[in-house]
């Protein structure tokens, strides 16, 4: 473990007086911040802990499923934690705060969108996503359909996801950084791919677990300690303190209420499938659920999930219209202390602020310690759900046909993570000063349009055969792509055209249906013997799915 | 795992009665989840002005506050009654099903 630290130090160092040299002034983006020594001590400790705890993991990771899924030894509360940590992304904090802040009211209507997905996803998914699945959920969409090719489509759809969505936390990471550290965005980035297969190769989904874990109750307790102080600025009233937002918000009174964020309800609905269904297909999250001994443990981590997850949003929505009067108000968070001009660090950064304003530089520190460490947190759960694609779906179901023994498989998923950490890195270098707001929608998107419907269909629709599942994947994947492309986040934005030709933001409203009525049509014109047998075999797989007879069980952990 | 025990499982009136009563609570909880959150979608884009009414005389805080939040904690409550109804009930029935199966 000190190797690991002084590794990790080295990297640091070296990187840092070699790339501030090379490493050109951002322009028009956030500036590089004075080294921030407190919340950089405050995350080497976080790093030394949980390497601590890598260390520890890897003594228990001695067979696939201990890599995979922690060997099905984490219990319904440990899960739900950290499936609450999954979701509890820096982007929310910042995010939704900052939205909160601007905004008023239609902050908080994002913040319900967020969140009603969870329940959803127990009442329809979770049982059957714990006993259908093993490792990845490639193996519940072939569990009766042919394995090659639904394994090859579904590795795929993860790994499009993992990628897009890694380049989006990378970005992020090194924006915010640069900022909270005052580290170099490029050292920034390599620290977050280095420390990120460290975690996943020694430590596998245990350590990958216990990080989430650690994260999500840091940053529960760092949220709610801050709203208990910013509170106090108000004596403990929400009504005094929503009656000096209004006062000083531009708005007024007009932030007590939706506004205009989400005038077009055709946007609306889209945004809202597309987080409700994108979530169902998102193949980190999905792994999450077979990391419970059973399906009684699967439940109980949603509900612990979304009490945690319910509980910090709010936090999260109340913070934001604390920070519109004590960061408002304070010319000190402004650029050239002009009160109501731009604000220092970017307009993700209010719920900052606010923890400077309310806690002083030692909360700042240790705040930014934990957006740090949720990155890190988010991005090994990333790499670890998409090289369990790459070993456990292509590897050793593909090409070895189940052949593989574990040490091998094992040893392509470390391959892999190492792979993909490399990747990410470049990637997260070469996006640094590109607009990358179209590619969470077009995560989101994918998942909802090409994950999701074939993983439903699989578990509910006795109909579904092999060619359906592929033809309607692959639609739901080539339109959420196409209508992003042509949407403004890219058309206009990053392609320089004049108008978007596909109107909304988010595809999910169109591209779902594609998908689905493709799935079907595709279906039901099967009428080859293998798609007879597939139809057969759904009786079966229902009995699992209902019973968990057959599920794979929890070792002894 | 033989195709026999599936058979006789799903041939068992309990198995049977087990799986619709599960279903039908699921779509119903998801109902209730959904009608609440699309309707107050609805509510925000086509009749914004009814969320903007104050919660009491005088007071800034508009009812459309409390009623998010409910939907956050109701929503959650469901699931918390979802999990205690599966785990008193449902797991009894899953269990009493597959040791009559001979597992």
């Amino acid at each position: 473990m000190n190797r690991f630290a002084q590794l990790l130090w080295g990297a640091l160092l070296s990187g840092a007086s070699q790339l501030a040299l090379a490493a050109p002034a951002a322009v028009g983006e956030v500036e590089k911040q004075p080294v921030n020594l407190t919340a950089i001590a405050m995350f080497f400790v976080f790093v030394l802990g949980t390497l601590g705890i890598t260390w520890w993991a890897a003594s228990r990771t001695k067979s696939t499923s201990d890599f995979y899924t922690a060997g099905g030894g984490i219990t319904g509360f440990q899960n739900g934690l950290a499936i609450a940590g999954d979701y509890m992304s820096a982007a929310t904090l910042l995010g939704l705060s900052s939205l909160v802040y601007m905004k008023g009211f239609d902050g908080f209507i994002y913040i319900i969108s967020f969140f009603v997905g969870w329940p959803i996803i127990l009442f329809l998914m979770a049982e059957r996503l714990r006993n259908l699945g093993r490792f990845t959920f490639a193996d519940i969409a072939s569990y009766r359909l042919d394995e090659t090719r639904i394994r090859v489509f579904a590795a795929m759809g993860s790994l499009t996801v993992v990628c897009f969505y890694l380049i989006v936390q990378m970005v992020g990471a090194g924006q915010l950084i640069k900022l909270l550290f005052g580290l170099d965005y490029n050292v920034a980035v390599i620290v977050v791919g280095v420390l990120m297969v460290v975690y996943v190769t020694f430590g596998g989904m245990i350590a990958t677990t216990w990080v989430q874990i650690i994260k999500a109750v840091l940053l529960l307790f760092g949220g709610a300690t801050m709203l208990f102080l910013a509170l106090g600025h108000f004596n403990f009233s929400i009504e005094t303190m929503a009656a000096k937002a209004v006062e000083v918000h531009k708005d007024g009174l007009k932030i007590m209420g939706p506004g205009s964020l989400l005038a077009d309800p055709v946007s609306a609905v889209s945004l809202s499938l597309g987080l409700l269904f994108g979530t169902a297909g998102l193949p980190h999250i999905l792994m999450r659920f077979f990391t419970v001994p059973n399906a009684q443990a699967a439940r109980k981590s949603v509900f612990v999930a979304s009490g945690f997850i319910g509980a910090f949003f709010l936090i999260v929505c109340l913070l934001g219209v604390a920070a519109i009067t004590i960061v408002g108000t304070n010319p000190e968070f402004f650029e050239g202390g002009v009160v109501g001009g731009k604000i220092i660090g970017g307009n993700n950064m209010p719920v900052m602020h606010l923890a400077k304003a309310v806690g002083g530089d030692l909360f700042l520190g240790f705040l930014s310690a934990v957006a740090f460490a949720t990155i890190l947190a988010v991005v090994s759960g990333l790499a670890l759900a998409g090289a369990s694609a790459i070993s456990h779906d292509i590897y050793s179901c593909v090409i070895r046909k189940g052949k593989a023994t574990g040490a091998e498989e094992m040893r392509v998923s470390k391959a892999a993570s190492l792979v993909l950490g490399v990747v990410a890195v470049v990637l997260g270098i070469m996006f640094e000063k590109q607009n990358i707001a179209f590619l969470v929608g077009l995560t989101f998107g994918i998942a909802a349009s090409a994950n999701f419907p074939v993983l439903i269909l699989s578990m509910y629709w006795k109909g579904l055969t092999t060619r359906g599942a592929l033809v309607g994947g692959l639609v739901g994947l080539v339109s959420a792509v196409t209508f992003v492309v042509l949407s403004k986040a890219v058309w206009v934005v990053v392609l320089n055209n004049p108008a978007p030709i596909f109107p909304y933001e988010q595809p999910a409203l169109f591209s779902m249906p594609l998908a689905f009525f493709f799935t079907w049509l595709f279906s039901v014109t099967d009428k080859s013997v293998r798609a007879r047998d597939e139809i057969a075999a759904f009786d079966d797989q229902y009995v699992r799915s209902q019973t968990g007879l057959g599920a794979a069980a929890a070792s002894a952990h | 795992m033989s195709t026999s025990i599936y058979k006789r499982i799903r041939s068992n009136p309990k198995f049977q009665a087990l799986v619709s009563r599960r279903t039908r609570l699921g779509l119903i909880l998801s109902a209730i989840v959904l009608v609440a959150y699309y309707g107050f979608m609805m509510v925000v884009a086509f009749n914004p002005a009814l969320l903007h009414k104050p919660l009491s005389e005088g007071s800034v805080l508009t009812v459309g506050a409390p009623i998010g939040a409910a939907i956050i904690i109701v929503s959650w409550l469901l699931t918390g009654l979802y999990v205690w109804r599966a785990n008193a009930d449902f797991d009894k029935i899953n269990e009493e099903v597959l040791k009559e199966a001979g597992q």
